[in-house]
Parts: C-alpha cells; structure tokens; sequence
C-alpha cells in the first residue's frame, strides 16, 4: 500500500487534458498499477479537505492543466504545491497560457461587458453581473475573485516538469508519468518532450523544398491542401519550423497546419516572436510594398503566432488594457515587493 | 492614451535602442561621430553584424525593459553585405509591426531606415526624428509583471529578455 501518490487538477481549460489522460486507454492501467490517484475531480469524489489532510509533501506529483485566472484557482494551485513533491504544468495552457490566454488582448471590464451583456445571445436586460459576495436571508454566498489577466502556472506557483501539447500526446504522459514514479527524475524546469523543431519530425519533411519562399498566404479553407507536399511550400502557415516535436505531427497528418501548441524549443524565449520571425524570412519578395502586402495576407497575426502562449510571452498582454480603476498606482509595489507567499 | 505614472510629462526623456548593422548604419553613426554632428542623445546603439540578425525577440525585449521606441538600420536594398539579410529584416519588419499593433505599440515606435556607410547625416537625422516622434507618443505604458488584483502570490513571470544577452554576445 505504498504506491506513490499523485493528483490531477484543472484550472482555466477545456478538459481537454483530463480527456487525454482517458485517452492513454489501455496504458491508464498501467498508470493506475503504479500510483494511487488521490485527486482528480473530473473524474473522482475526492474534496478538497482530503487534500488539504495530507502531509506536505506527501503527494508524489500533481498534474495541474489549464492557465490560472481566479483567485480559487491560485488558492488550490498554492495548496497543491504544499502537498507536492513534483509540480507538473499539463499542457499548452498551464505551460503557456494557451487558448484563454488570447483574452490577454481584452481588459477584464470589457470581457465582463461582453459576456453578461453584449454578446447577441444576451437578451438578460438589467444588467445583472455575479457579485462576488451576495448575502440572503439564509446566509452569504461567495464567487471567486476573476483576475485582471491570464497567468501562467508558473507565474502563480513554483513548477518543476511542463508537458506541452493541446492536448498532451498520450505517449508523452505515459512517459512523464513513469518517469516520475520510477522516480527517474529529470532537471527541474524540463519540458518534457523533444527539444526538436516539429519539421525534424514531419512525415513530410522531404518535401520542404531547399529554399523555401512564399509567393501567397492561404488560409486552410481556401485551398485543397496536397496531402504530400510541405504545408508551407503551398502557402500555409505552418508553424513546424518554430514549435518543438513529440506530437507525431498529428495536426500535419490531418492535413492541417501546425498550430504551435507544443510551444517553443528550449533556446527560444518568445514563442509567437519567433514564429513569425520563421515565417516572415519566407515571403518571395525584395520590394517593400510587396512584403507588406503579404504580410498583411496573415490574418490576426497575434491570434496566429500567439495562440497558446501570450501570458508566457515578453509583453504578456496588450499594452494599455489594464483597467485602470485605481488599482494601477498600488500593484508595481505589490507585484515586487509580494514576492513568495 | 491616459498620464503616466509619475507624472512624468514634462520632463519625458525617450529611451531608443537603435539596432545598426556593423558595414553599413553603424559605420554612418561612426562617421557622424567623427563629423562632429549632433543628434539626440536618447539613442542607444547596438552594433550587430547584419539587420537580419534583428530578431523580432529582440525588439519585444527591448521595449520590456523600458525602451519607449526601437530603431533598426541596415544597408540600402542590394548593399547588404551578407546579401539577402536586409530583405530578412524588412520581411520581419513587416510582420513585427502589424503584431505589435494588434498589442497596443503605435507604429512609431518602431522604424526601419536603411542607412549606407557614408550617410552620417541621415544617422542625425533619422535619430533625432525618432527622438521627437516617441517624444510626442509619451512614455509606453507596459505593465511588465502580471497583473495581480486578487489573492496570491505575484511572481515575475517567466520570459526573461536576459536569457537573450547570451545569444545576441555568442
């Protein structure tokens, strides 16, 4: 009965992590033989006072996927990291900030706006907003605070392992998984996953033409993609040459471009930075107009280079978006001087 | 765009960090050195071998650790010394600039200027347009740490530009 223990959890994601854990299939069997799973609450009854029973440390590893942007999820984040020995970032978005790290672009008072009044699904009238703290005749009830951005888990609490991908790819888990109860442990900090750009292994990777250019951006609706051929040597950007391998190029053999959800490789600081620096140097033109003409074919730029990773970015989040309500003049001293906590 | 902290208006001194190529723009600044020209001080100038080594990292570096405009010079289209590493720059240039709009940075807080060898006047010139131009933008307003209104911990957040000193010095 001394299996080592482990937990999962989820913050700000779509659960498509926790389906990825399902997918290991046959191979959870062989995780489940190995450790006990004393916490996964999209799939086991486990409270959050049973975690909070353990002895610190006692937890072999915690999976935790998804980004952080409430204050439940810094406050179960924190109680994990107590009772972990291993803290693992699971998948693009607790690594990056992924998917619901593009609301970076957007303060938090127009997302409010939007969602419980602007959008055309709304037809809610009166303007009603979720208070955080509403108290009835039978007693108060509370929300959770929702921060003024996205952050990434490591921007919260200390992390030891990433696994990146959107999600995970089951044979990376697998690995990482037993890595850590056979206790093979690897440099703290470690992505777990090949530190190779996706183009080294793309089955299409002899196709890539010796010098390649880009004469015109597609976006994948607008052609028919040849299921041989280099998806950037047919116009669509593809972000392989930018992102790190260990996916099996699955996107690619779709016939899809590559995304970039396994994030950067190690010497890479700006994944989006650097990925539009690999595509830009391909547009087939020396004249000015021109390259900006092309240029200007990529739709949302930033939408595109930065899909899972605006939060990890250098400038985090669109400049100026802040909400400005007060709060400002009082966070540079509390974000240098608030440290560890 | 609202007032900075610190009200620093009147007296907002731009910070520049000027990106030049060692064969063609940084050898200009040399020679408006020598010429005795004057041009604005808030130019910081970083030689490296050709613009195609402007990494857009670089740039996005630069202005997170408070440089209020950036300025790139390479050699005229055609002059590059290494051949195509000027095209790079433009290519990435152009790209560079519509991401960092869609982020909130004006587009004149970023210029390309191909500037030959000889051309120390265009060095003064172009700088000292530069300086007055961010000058009227103001200061940019970048919260570099994330932004922490709730409980918990704030953490400097992960990227850190000096991870890039050792690539740009190796």
């Amino acid at each position: 009965m001394s299996k080592p223990k482990v937990a999962f959890y989820w913050c700000a994601s779509c659960g498509g992590c926790e389906e990825a854990v399902v997918d290991l299939n046959e191979v959870v069997l062989d995780v489940v033989e190995a450790v006990d799973i004393v916490f996964w609450p999209v799939a086991m009854d486990f409270k959050v006072s049973d975690v909070a029973a353990l002895q610190d440390g006692e937890l072999a590893a915690v999976f935790i996927n998804g980004a952080i942007r409430t204050s439940e999820q810094v406050e179960m984040v924190e109680l994990l990291r107590r009772k972990a020995g291993a803290v693992v970032a699971f998948g693009a978005c607790a690594w990056l900030g992924g998917i619901p790290g593009l609301a970076n672009l957007y303060p938090r008072e127009s997302l409010l706006e939007f969602v419980y009044r602007g959008s055309p699904s709304t037809t809610d009238g009166d303007g009603v907003r979720p208070l955080e703290e509403f108290t009835t005749p039978e007693g108060t009830v509370r929300l959770p605070h929702f921060d003024e951005d996205v952050r990434t888990l490591d921007q919260v609490i200390d992390v030891d392992y990433y696994l990146p991908g959107c999600p995970p790819p089951p044979g990376l888990i697998a690995s990482a998984v037993m890595a850590l109860v056979e206790g093979r442990l690897p440099e703290k900090g470690s992505v777990l996953a090949p530190d190779v750009a996706l183009c080294s292994e793309c089955p299409r990777a002899d196709s890539k033409p010796e010098d390649l250019k880009i004469e015109r951006f597609y976006r994948p609706y607008e052609i028919v993609a040849d299921q041989e051929t280099c998806l950037l040597a047919q116009g669509l950007v593809c972000l392989g040459p930018a992102t790190r391998a260990g996916c099996g190029a699955v996107c690619v053999n779709g016939n899809m471009p590559c995304t970039g959800c396994m994030g950067p490789t190690g010497r890479v600081v700006d994944h989006g930075a650097k990925a539009a620096s690999a595509i830009a140097s391909l547009i087939a033109s020396h004249d000015e107009d021109e390259i900006a003409a092309l240029a200007g074919q990529i739709v949302d730029p930033v939408g595109t280079f930065y899909r899972y990773s605006l939060p990890a970015s250098l400038l985090h989040r669109k400049v100026g978006t802040g909400d400005g309500n007060g709060q400002d003049a009082a966070e540079p001293a509390a974000s240098t001087s608030g440290g560890a906590s | 765009m609202s007032e900075t902290r610190g009200d620093a208006s009147t007296a907002f001194e731009p910070k520049i960090v000027a990106f030049f190529c060692n064969w063609c723009t940084y050898t200009a600044a040399d020679l408006a050195g020598i010429s005795r020209m004057q041009y604005a001080p808030n130019v910081r100038a970083i030689r490296l071998m050709c613009s195609g080594r402007v990494d857009p990292q670089f740039v996005l570096a630069a202005f997170r650790e408070g440089a209020d405009g950036v300025l790139i010079g390479g050699c005229h289209p055609g002059d590059c010394h290494y051949q195509e590493g000027n095209y790079n720059a433009r290519r990435r240039f152009e790209l560079l600039r519509l991401m960092l709009r869609d982020l909130g940075i004006e587009d004149e807080r970023i210029r390309l200027e191909w500037i030959s060898a000889s051309e120390g006047d265009r060095v003064q010139k172009v700088c000292n347009e530069m300086t007055e131009q961010v000058r009227a933008l103001g200061p940019l307003r970048l919260e570099t740490a994330p932004k922490v209104d709730g409980e918990g911990a704030a953490r400097t957040p992960e990227p850190s530009a000096e991870a890039l000193v050792g690539q740009v010095t190796s």
